[in-house]
């Protein structure tokens, strides 16, 4: 019982037991922290995935706000099942904007990485509203009251300049006009050159059949519309998708 | 505090050596069993540092002796899901729509495909088996169609979609909101002859002032009985089948300031294959012209 003799300075002595522990929690530390400096390596050199559009974002902050990940996982998995079901299977690449990042672990709902352009924005709007009016086996809640959510494009000035903060790279002029940009996008009528300059295939229009209003609905769907669209596979080869 | 190990008196187990308070634990042995099952795992762990990508290191991991990597083993998986089904995929692509049907096998083959595809991708909207679903969702299973309902047509709207802008060939039209050209009550009178083409008179109506309304303004595109016309998406309106209700009120709506249906394209989303089982699952619904 050595060890144990020994074990007992180490309770005895405050400042001992300090370093100590120091050291373990530092050790577990660096293993954690070590590998983000290196996260560059995993993220494949595809062409397309931009930071999100404000109105996109908005509707991101209220997928995360309604707990949407809770049921819908944002990957495809490199499985034939899966690849077959919803399209090619996700890359390192298309979340590396995402702070935090969608994948879920739980699928009581579908997966929902490659969702954009699969329905209308009316199917949408419906279907969030009432989901059983469309798909009578869904167990998911009604989220109805996204269309009486006014959102304040002015507060998203802030929100882009955050995600600079932790390195998505928002130009000078995307954020001076987040708000503008924000308004264009759920216009049907808008001016979209400049909002589809910096967010290129950004689903434009009115998505939720309220063209006056700006609200949580439209910014919703807006997000689920951009979801998995971003990179053109058309001509990606597996083995461009290289990790290193 | 340690103590002695001693022999238990009563168990005949070895104590570990600790007692707190006069209390004494018994060092009762794992099972041996399932200590060799665990030493195994170990080992066989081992094994598998060696096959597979397993240790991290800063730019990339240890391939394994294996060089396995699930993304290869998917494409892998997935040419030879493709190699199973070469010989009816080929057929169906080799083959013109309207010929499928001559080869049963290459039929079913197709109509069952297209389900699958139809369930995964179609259903949400249109639901299971082209039932449709109310606020503009049409039915796919009866012989009402908005693009008309030949193979042909029925794989033009699959393949670019409906006011699909991301899609140049997509079908388009719109009907102009007459809220804005029709006073209120011009618009009742067109709604109730609307009404009257599928024999439902309303009480009180003016029908002559609604059919020349309609003549001089619908006409164009929904046909002069209201027969509706493929080629532009006009609604055929004497059928009593209505996408956004057919209740007074919800017709006035439709006239003041109308809805626009939204179809994807599946061109750039399904393969061709798939797009051509759809069209053929579709046209099997029952409508199919």
């Amino acid at each position: 019982m050595a060890l144990l003799d020994k074990h007992a300075k180490v309770e005895k002595n405050v400042t001992l037991l300090l370093v100590l522990t120091l050291i373990t929690v530092a050790i577990g530390g660096l293993v954690e922290i070590v590998p983000l400096y290196t996260i560059k390596n995993t993220i494949e050199r595809v062409e397309g995935v931009r930071p999100y559009s404000p109105l996109e974002l908005a509707g991101r902050d209220i997928y995360i706000r309604e707990g949407c990940y809770l049921c819908h996982s944002q990957q495809v998995r490199p499985f034939r099942d899966e690849v077959e079901r919803y399209g090619h299977y996700s890359l390192a690449a298309e979340s590396m904007y995402d702070h935090p990042f969608q994948w879920g672990s739980k699928r009581t709902g579908p997966d929902l990485a490659r969702v954009g352009g699969k329905y209308s924005n009316d199917w949408h709007a419906a279907h969030l509203a009432d989901p059983r009016s469309l798909v009578p086996e869904s167990v998911m809640p009604p989220y109805a009251f996204l269309y009486e959510r006014n959102l304040r494009p002015e507060d998203y000035r802030a929100h882009l300049e955050a995600n600079v903060a932790v390195g998505v790279p928002y130009s000078e002029e995307a954020i001076e006009n987040a708000a503008a940009d924000m308004r264009a996008q759920a216009d049907p009528n808008g001016d979209h050159e400049a909002l589809l300059a910096r967010y290129p295939k950004a689903a434009v229009g009115d998505f939720d059949g309220q063209p006056d209003r700006l609200t949580e609905m439209d910014a919703l769907i807006a997000y689920l519309q951009i979801l998995g669209r971003m990179v053109d596979f058309t001509d990606v080869r597996p083995e461009d998708l290289t990790q290193n | 505090m340690p103590t002695k190990i001693e022999k238990d008196a009563v168990t005949g187990t070895e104590t570990t050596g600790h007692e707190w308070d006069g209390i004494k634990e018994l060092n009762t042995p794992l099972p041996k069993w399932w200590l060799y099952v665990f030493y195994a795992t170990i080992a066989w762990s081992l094994v598998y540092f060696v096959l597979y990508p397993a240790i991290p290191y800063l730019s990339g991991a240890t391939e394994g002796v294996l060089g396995w990597s699930s993304r290869e083993q998917v494409v892998k998986q997935l040419a030879e899901a493709e190699a199973a089904q070469a010989e009816y995929l080929e057929a169906i692509g080799g083959t013109e729509l309207a010929a499928i049907s001559d080869d049963a096998t290459l039929f079913e083959f197709a109509r069952r495909g297209g389900e699958a595809a139809f369930n995964e991708n179609c259903a949400q909207c249109h639901g299971v088996g082209g039932a449709g679903n109310p606020g503009g969702f049409p039915v796919l299973a009866d012989d009402v169609w908005l693009w008309g309902g030949t193979l042909e047509a029925i794989h033009t709207t699959l393949q670019h979609g409906i006011r699909w802008n991301d899609d140049p060939e997509t079908r388009f039209s719109e009907m102009p909101p007459y809220g804005d050209i029709f006073s209120r009550e011009e618009i009742g009178q067109v709604a109730d002859y609307v009404l009257s083409l599928s024999g439902q008179v309303p009480e009180g109506a003016d029908l002559e002032a609604g059919a020349t309304l309609f003549a001089d303004n619908c006409a164009a595109c929904h046909g002069e009985q209201g027969g509706g016309m493929n080629e532009l998406g006009a609604p055929r309106l004497n059928d009593a089948v209505w996408l956004y209700g057919g209740q007074r009120e919800e017709i006035v709506s439709q006239i003041t300031r109308p809805r626009h249906g939204v179809m994807p394209a599946w061109g750039g989303r399904l393969d061709e294959d798939t797009v051509k089982m759809l069209t053929i699952y579709v046209h099997s619904l029952g409508g199919g012209e």
